[in-house]
């Protein structure tokens, strides 16, 4: 294989490792907000003991996601070094903004999270809490802002031709708030919280159906049915400014996302379906015009198809594309019909009466990771052949020093290594869960809890 | 060009940069330093000690060299391209070794088994100490210059990046991290494991010294321009004075039992030696073997002046809030290491 095939594929997986675990700890570092504010609004022990319980958790993913997250920053670098040149200027000032703004405040405060119950006051480990939280989410916002700035480029101009051309800032704002950014940063957020409450969901749906810890995992179920559900309708909205953004920016992205070719149709809109490349067509089932209505209005309007754009200059692997993008919208639909659905029991004062439903949602924590997955990958994929959109193409972004041989060698490194982390990874929270929370420590009784009694302590 | 305080934009980044690699060697050194000794402690009892005295603080002294590389890319991002894909090697198996002792810190203390935990020390320190030694050979080649051409892409193989210039700064670096962790241990801990360390801490210095020496020495060998530089700058030689002194109060501040000001002074000796490097370097970045007009300068390799400009705004808001509050998270967890229900 080639230096450019290689270095996509551990660009790909290495990436895509990484982010298993950041959308869980934004998401967490939410839930984890709400779990503590209410113990200190009420100071009922129970919300304690799963604030405590849920940032054990939150440190193991944590960690996996900071040692992970090093690999990408040095990556562009190593494998990526014509583009690295190519948007240094730009790409790094959001890098440095991230390092200096988010990093920093996240790993800073960790410390107090993690090892401070004893040291500092509840106020200030709450206060703590929220600085994790927010330091999580500044880092989706720089990086997010890059990788934006690389699909819709703006506030910049270019400097230098052949290998020498850069491209330079002229504009931050018109940078950081380019095109598609705001859409995107919101529909990644959004994507985090559903990460992060369907976790909680699955785990206290699994100790719900083993009857243990039933008062706890039910107060925690409902606190996080609460976000995942509102997320899950935000998530709807978010997508589909996206996709508005996407016909008017990268509109060979979108006509992949459908699988359409012709220019002078409308386009449909495909529930499922199946993209034959030879013949140019899918087959499958379908909304006739769905996607013209969707972006004009009206079932008839022509959108740009594929074959308006030279072959090399529109992506390859179509129906991949297609698939990765109709499995987020699935996914979308089946978490808001799931937490619609739960919230109308709720109401109804019946969540907990089925057993089948808690099944459902300790397998859910699925359901909002792999849409996370084939979401980037419907972004990155539907960018191809370019790395920064209708300016550098992926395959002149390479490192030219280094070998076939070279990435070779790393990405059978990263395959062994990501591997034994990844089980060690599952076998320690399986193990975390099974364990649950201290007997002892979970009174349902009412009261204050031992630290802020100074005999017991 | 632009200049603030009568230096030009390219120079206040270096030195941003450098300072923020000072920072990294200086912090995540006593860590690493500490992770290089863990094998000596032979106690369980020792080992979880030495381990939750950098606990709560490593994560937060990794990230200065998160926020380094994104310095490096920011504002010269040629040297971040050129360097990084060079020493392509060197640094996939750097991040390897960072990977794996993250984990080892965080999954050792996991289970009770014996052989768990073993397993994990070992990882933990073999991977203190190969870091320690994988950066000192990147320093080490980056002090002598690397086969560069014209458009700053690398033109040597792997086997280049080790040579004895190189590995000798390597082995320096790892005495330096060790001494430094021994003095932080010192301060962190109490009774047998801090009579121990106090051994231990005579013994790193005595290794970091011999490895100082021989460093220069092999400078004054493979890289005589260094002196010509001193030579022309007399006053230059303050700082390796300073470096040496620095080194002799550390001892005497421990002989004494001021650990936090013996802590301080084996700091600066990171620091000195640090900018050593970069007196040697300014205002070269990364020098090329084939030709000196293919050097990497601070000036060609920089990014544009309105994007130095605003990061410089960007460092000028961000370092003081996170000097802030690294201090506090510092201050929280001083005095000796005391155990409880969230340690390791
Ligand atoms: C939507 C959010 C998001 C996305 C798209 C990425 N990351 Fe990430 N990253 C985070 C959100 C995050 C986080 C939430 O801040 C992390 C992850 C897990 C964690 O616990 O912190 C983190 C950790 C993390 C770290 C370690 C920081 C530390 O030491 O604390 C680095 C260096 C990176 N990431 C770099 C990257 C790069 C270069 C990416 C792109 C290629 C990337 N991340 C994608
Ligand atoms: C965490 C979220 C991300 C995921 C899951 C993701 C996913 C992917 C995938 C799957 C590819 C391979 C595409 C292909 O080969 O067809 C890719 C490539 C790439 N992505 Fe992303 N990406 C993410 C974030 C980013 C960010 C934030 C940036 C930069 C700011 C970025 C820059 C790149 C580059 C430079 C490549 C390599 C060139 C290419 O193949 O296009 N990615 N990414
Ligand atoms: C409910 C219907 C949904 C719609 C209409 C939708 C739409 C879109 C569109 C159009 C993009 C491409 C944006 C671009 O390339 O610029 C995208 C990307 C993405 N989607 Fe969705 N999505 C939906 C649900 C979800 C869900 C449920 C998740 C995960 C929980 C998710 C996660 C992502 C991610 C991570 C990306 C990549 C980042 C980005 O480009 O914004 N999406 N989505």
């Amino acid at each position: 294989m080639d230096v450019e095939t290689l270095s996509r594929i551990q660009f790909a997986f290495t990436i895509s490792f990484h982010y298993i675990y950041p959308p869980l700890s934004i998401g967490l570092g939410v839930m984890l907000v709400f779990m503590e504010g209410m113990y200190l609004k009420t100071g009922k022990k129970i919300y304690e003991t799963l604030t405590r319980f849920w940032i054990k958790i939150f440190a193991l993913i944590f960690g996996i996601g900071v040692a992970t997250g090093i690999v990408m920053e040095f990556e562009f670098g190593t494998n990526w070094a014509t583009y690295s040149r190519y948007v240094g200027d730009i790409f790094g000032s959001a890098l440095a903004a991230e390092g200096i703004f988010a990093f920093a405040l996240e790993s800073g405060f960790l410390g107090l999270l993690l090892f401070g119950w004893n040291r500092i006051s509840p106020k200030m480990h709450f206060f703590s809490t929220i600085m994790v939280a927010l330091g999580s989410m500044f880092s989706a916002i720089w990086i997010v802002v890059a990788n934006s700035w690389q699909q819709t480029p703006a506030g910049f101009h270019i400097v230098g031709e052949g290998v020498k051309a850069r491209a330079e800032v002229t504009d931050f704002w018109a940078m950081v708030f380019n095109p598609s950014s705001v859409e995107r940063l919101s529909h990644v957020i959004v994507a985090a919280f559903l990460a992060g409450s369907f976790l909680v969901l699955s785990v206290h749906a699994y100790y719900l159906l083993k009857n243990r810890h039933v008062e706890i995992s039910k107060k925690a179920f409902k606190m996080a049915l609460i976000v995942a559900s509102v997320s899950g309708l935000l998530q709807l909205i978010t997508g589909h400014k996206s996709a508005n953004g996407v016909a008017v920016n990268q509109p060979a992205k979108l006509a992949a996302f459908e699988g359409h070719y012709d220019s002078l149709n409308a386009g449909d809109m495909y529930l499922f379906g199946y993209v034959d490349q030879d013949k140019q067509k899918v087959n499958g089932l379908k909304i006739p015009g769905g996607l013209s209505f969707l972006l004009h209005n009206n079932f008839t309007t022509p959108v740009k198809g594929l074959n308006a754009f030279a072959v090399s200059d529109r992506p390859k692997h179509v129906n991949a594309i297609f698939q990765v993008y109709h499995i987020m919208i699935a996914i979308g639909m089946i978490i808001i019909g799931l937490t619609l659905f739960a919230v109308f029991l709720w109401w109804r004062g019946k969540l907990f009466n089925y057993k089948w439903l808690m099944v459902v949602f300790s397998f859910s924590v699925l359901l909002p990771q792999i849409g996370n997955q084939v979401g980037w990958f419907s972004a990155e994929m539907g960018r191809q052949p370019w790395v920064v959109y209708g300016l550098l193409r992926t395959s002149d972004a390479l490192s030219k020093s280094v070998s076939a041989n070279q990435v070779m060698f790393s990405l059978i490194l990263f395959t062994f290594i990501y591997t034994v982390l990844f089980i060690l990874f599952i076998y320690l929270l399986n193990k975390k869960i099974q364990h649950g929370f201290d007997e002892n420590s979970v009174d349902e009784i009412p009261g204050h809890s031992k630290r802020n009694n100074p005999i017991l302590k | 060009m632009e200049t603030f305080l009568g230096i030009d934009y390219p120079t206040w980044w270096f030195l941003v940069v450098g300072a923020v690699f000072t920072g990294y060697a200086i912090l995540d050194g006593f860590d690493l330093g500490a992770g290089a000794l863990h094998l000596f402690f032979n106690k369980e009892e020792s080992r979880r000690t030495a381990l939750n005295a950098i606990g709560p603080v490593w994560d937060g002294n990794e990230v200065w060299l998160v926020i380094g590389g994104g310095a490096l890319f920011a504002g010269f991002p040629e040297v971040y391209a050129t360097i990084f894909s060079a020493f392509y090697i060197p640094f996939m198996l750097f991040l390897t070794v960072l990977i794996l002792r993250a984990i080892a810190i965080e999954f050792r203390s996991k289970e009770p088994m014996l052989w768990w935990r073993k397993t994990w020390d070992i990882i933990y320190s073999v991977a203190s100490i190969l870091i320690a030694v994988l950066l000192g050979i990147v320093l080490g080649n980056v002090m002598q210059g690397i086969p560069i051409n014209k458009d700053f892409e690398y033109e040597g193989g792997f086997l280049n990046l080790l040579n004895p210039y190189a590995l000798i700064t390597g082995v320096t670096v790892l005495a330096l991290f060790m001494m430094h962790g021994a003095t932080y241990l010192i301060m962190k801990t109490e009774n047998r494991l801090h009579t121990k360390l106090r051994v231990l801490a005579k013994n790193t210095s005595r290794f970091f010294v011999i490895s100082y020496v021989t460093l220069t020495m092999a400078t004054l060998i493979y890289l005589p321009q260094t002196a010509d530089k001193f030579r022309a700058n007399p006053w230059l030689f303050i700082v390796p004075v300073l470096t040496v002194l620095t080194i002799i109060n550390t001892r005497r501040l421990l002989e004494k039992g001021v650990f936090f000001k013996a802590f301080l002074s084996s700091a600066l000796t990171s620091a000195l030696l640090l900018i050593t490097v970069t007196i040697n370097l300014f205002p070269n970045i990364v020098i090329s073997t084939i030709d000196p007009a293919f050097n990497i300068t601070v000036y060609n390799g920089a990014s544009s002046q309105k994007s130095l400009g605003i990061m410089l705004t960007i460092a000028a808001i961000g370092v003081p809030i996170v000097a802030a509050y690294t201090i506090f998270v510092f201050w929280t967890f001083r005095g000796k290491v005391k155990m409880d229900e969230t340690s390791y």
